[in-house]
């Protein structure tokens, strides 16, 4: 079941359900999400994982909103999300940048399409350090690597401070050892730029509202991946999502203190919970299936 | 790819880099790698066998005029120079070693041409003169020849445009909108095929002038090919590229402007290539069956008076003429789509 914790939730989905028509006559709709509904909370990293075809993308494109859901509804804040918005941003796992464009004319496209380069123009020098690509200004984009490619898209969909940015397994395409670099790369945005060290936060130490103040300065982020290894060492929640229909079968909460050690006995303990529920739940399914 | 790696270390020269590589890549890719100092004798000794063969050929008959002799004279000293400045200019050895063996060529098919037909007497004579004689109508002439051409690039550059501007817009409405494709596609695709050329009829009955109706069957034969690419190209853009500017916070200003378009731009160029083929053919045609004025009337009207040596003189200056403005839109392209390169094969 969804747990609310004490935060104020930025997000939430109340019974979402979303079917295709599969292409080729004589088959039904197939429900791909079934009553979905989830709620986040603001500058939290929440990560849906789960196999493929379990709806974890088209929930994002639902939030995002690309898609329409058949029923129930999605909300920021009080708002009803009626379409897609500078303030969801969207990261693919192919980074979509502009070929046309330089990396910079990329990262500034957020601000042209909303008519405020002329007012943010500072901006998008400070995007660029942020990702470190300040001296790829002027390449065009099937220069850069899978890496710096990905980092050019960050820096696109930050640009606009979305309040909540969606990422569609941003790090999917890269290589194991690129991957791991750049899953602290993402850490480090969704902190807004500081490095881990020095902030240690301390509940006893800090008031609630400050600690409140100082999480919402976070950008919420969802990710969605199949990694369970990747999920475990960024988010703060994991969403377990299960196929035929997709639903959230579980949530489970990630206590550990970041930066996360990936061979700690806690991580790895955590990793092996996950794998079993999903196995387990792959199992009862096509059994539910063949029945 | 080394290339490519080139420009990654640096980047802020990228354009620069890119600029010169596409100038030799166009020219001649890969002749210029290998220095050949042999390069400097091709043009010079080209010439140098051209005028021997036009000495000994001409010993035999008597010469209107020496304006031939007197161009391969300009040829040779030219090569002779290039030559001389072969070993200080690393400018002048670079285009040498592309240029050279093109140019050596045409001088000794010039010369194959004149063994032809004032040598050998192999071509019947006022159908196929030597190449001294079309060069000599090319300058008793050159009065008319000029006009002619200036009124080809007038008629040329306003059918063009008119048509790639029509086009443009039609083809971004076809392919951005359904409910414009649905009406517009049927008459694209029904009247679009049908040749300009065969509007003829037609249009001199309708339009005030024969220059309107020229420009107006120029501009039809631009817009099908506009149209139909430009349409293409829009309706196929990426869903994911305008997926992502929407979370961008793009309105359909900017994602027809700004995403649509440079994505169809590689496709809207295609169909400007062709659109440029068909402005050829339709502008020769209709000078040399409507108007009075232009290359394609000029060529008509010489071919009239059995003048063949100026026939020729027009059809050179077509090539060049022709041959220039597509280079141009080569260009216009180059700097267009700058961005391509890297991506496709250049």
């Amino acid at each position: 079941m969804v747990t609310v914790g004490a935060e104020i939730s930025l997000l939430r989905v109340r019974e979402v359900s979303k079917s295709f028509r599969p292409p080729g006559n004589g088959a039904g709709p197939r429900l791909a999400l079934d009553s979905i509904s989830l709620s986040i909370a603001s500058g939290e990293l929440v990560a849906l994982i789960g196999p493929s075809g379990c709806g974890k993308s088209t929930l994002l494109r639902l939030i995002a909103g690309l898609d329409t859901p058949d029923s129930g509804n999605i909300s920021i804040g009080f708002e009803q999300i009626s379409g897609p918005s500078a303030e969801r941003g969207l990261v693919f796992q192919d980074p979509n940048l502009f070929p046309w464009l330089t990396v910079r004319r990329n990262i500034e496209a957020g601000l042209v399409a909303r008519g405020v380069l002329h007012q943010k123009r500072d901006e998008v020098q400070k995007f660029m350090e942020l990702v470190g690509l300040d001296g790829f200004a002027d390449a065009y984009p099937h220069h850069l690597s899978g890496g710096m490619a990905q980092r050019v898209a960050l820096a696109r969909a930050l640009i606009n401070h979305p309040k909540v940015l969606l990422l569609d397994e941003p790090l999917g395409a890269l290589d194991a050892f690129t991957r791991m670099r750049m899953q602290d790369e993402v850490l480090r945005l969704w902190r807004g730029g500081r490095a881990e060290q020095g902030v240690r936060v301390r509940p006893e130490i800090v008031s609630e509202k400050l600690l409140r103040l100082w999480q919402e300065r976070r950008t919420t982020m969802i990710l969605v991946t199949h990694d369970i290894d990747e999920a475990i060492y960024m988010s703060d929640r994991i969403m377990v999502m299960t196929p035929r229909p997709g639903r959230i079968e579980r949530t489970i909460r990630v206590e550990l203190d970041r930066p996360r050690d990936r061979s700690s006995a806690d991580f790895l303990r955590l990793r092996a919970e996950i794998l079993e529920h999903l196995h387990f739940a792959g199992k009862s399914t096509s059994e539910k299936n063949g029945s | 790819m080394t290339n490519a790696v080139k420009e990654l270390s640096r980047p802020a020269v990228a354009a620069n880099g890119d600029r010169a590589t596409i100038r030799n890549g166009l020219l001649a890719p890969g002749a210029g790698a290998k220095a050949r100092p042999y390069a400097i004798l091709l043009v010079p000794g080209a010439a140098g066998v051209a005028l021997a063969i036009h000495f000994f050929i001409s010993r035999h008959q008597l010469s209107a005029s020496d304006s031939y002799r007197i161009f391969l004279f300009l040829v040779l000293s030219v090569g002779l120079a290039a030559a001389a400045l072969y070993p200080f200019f690393a400018a002048v050895r670079e285009r040498m070693h592309n240029l050279a063996p093109i140019f050596a060529a045409a001088i000794l098919l010039l010369a194959l041409w004149e063994v032809i037909t004032s040598g050998l007497h192999l071509l019947p004579l006022p159908y196929f003169p030597s190449p001294a004689a079309v060069l000599e109508s090319m300058i008793t002439d050159r009065g008319l020849l000029f006009d002619s051409t200036w009124h080809s690039l007038v008629m040329l550059m306003s059918g063009y445009l008119l048509g790639v501007i029509v086009g443009l817009i039609s083809g971004v409405c076809i392919g951005w909108s359904s409910a414009i494709r649905y009406w517009g596609m049927p008459v694209l695709k029904i009247v679009g095929p049908i040749p300009a050329t065969a509007w003829i009829p037609l249009a001199m009955v309708v339009s005030p002038s024969t220059t309107v109706s020229s420009a107006a069957l120029i501009a039809l034969a631009v817009w099908f090919p506009v149209t139909m690419l430009t349409a293409s190209g829009i309706s196929n853009t990426r869903a994911s590229y305008l997926d992502v500017a929407r979370t961008l916070g793009a309105k359909e200003s900017y994602l027809i402007f700004r995403v649509a378009i440079p994505a169809a731009m590689p496709n809207i160029f295609i169909g400007l290539f062709m659109g440029l083929g068909a402005s050829f053919l339709t502008l020769v045609v209709a000078e040399s069956v409507g108007v009075k004025s232009g290359l394609g009337w000029y060529v008509s009207w010489a071919q009239g008076w059995a003048e063949y040596g100026k026939v020729y003189a027009a059809l050179v200056i077509m090539a060049a003429f022709f041959s220039s403005v597509m280079t141009l839109l080569f260009k216009v392209r180059d700097i267009v789509l700058v961005w391509q390169k890297g991506i496709i094969k250049w």
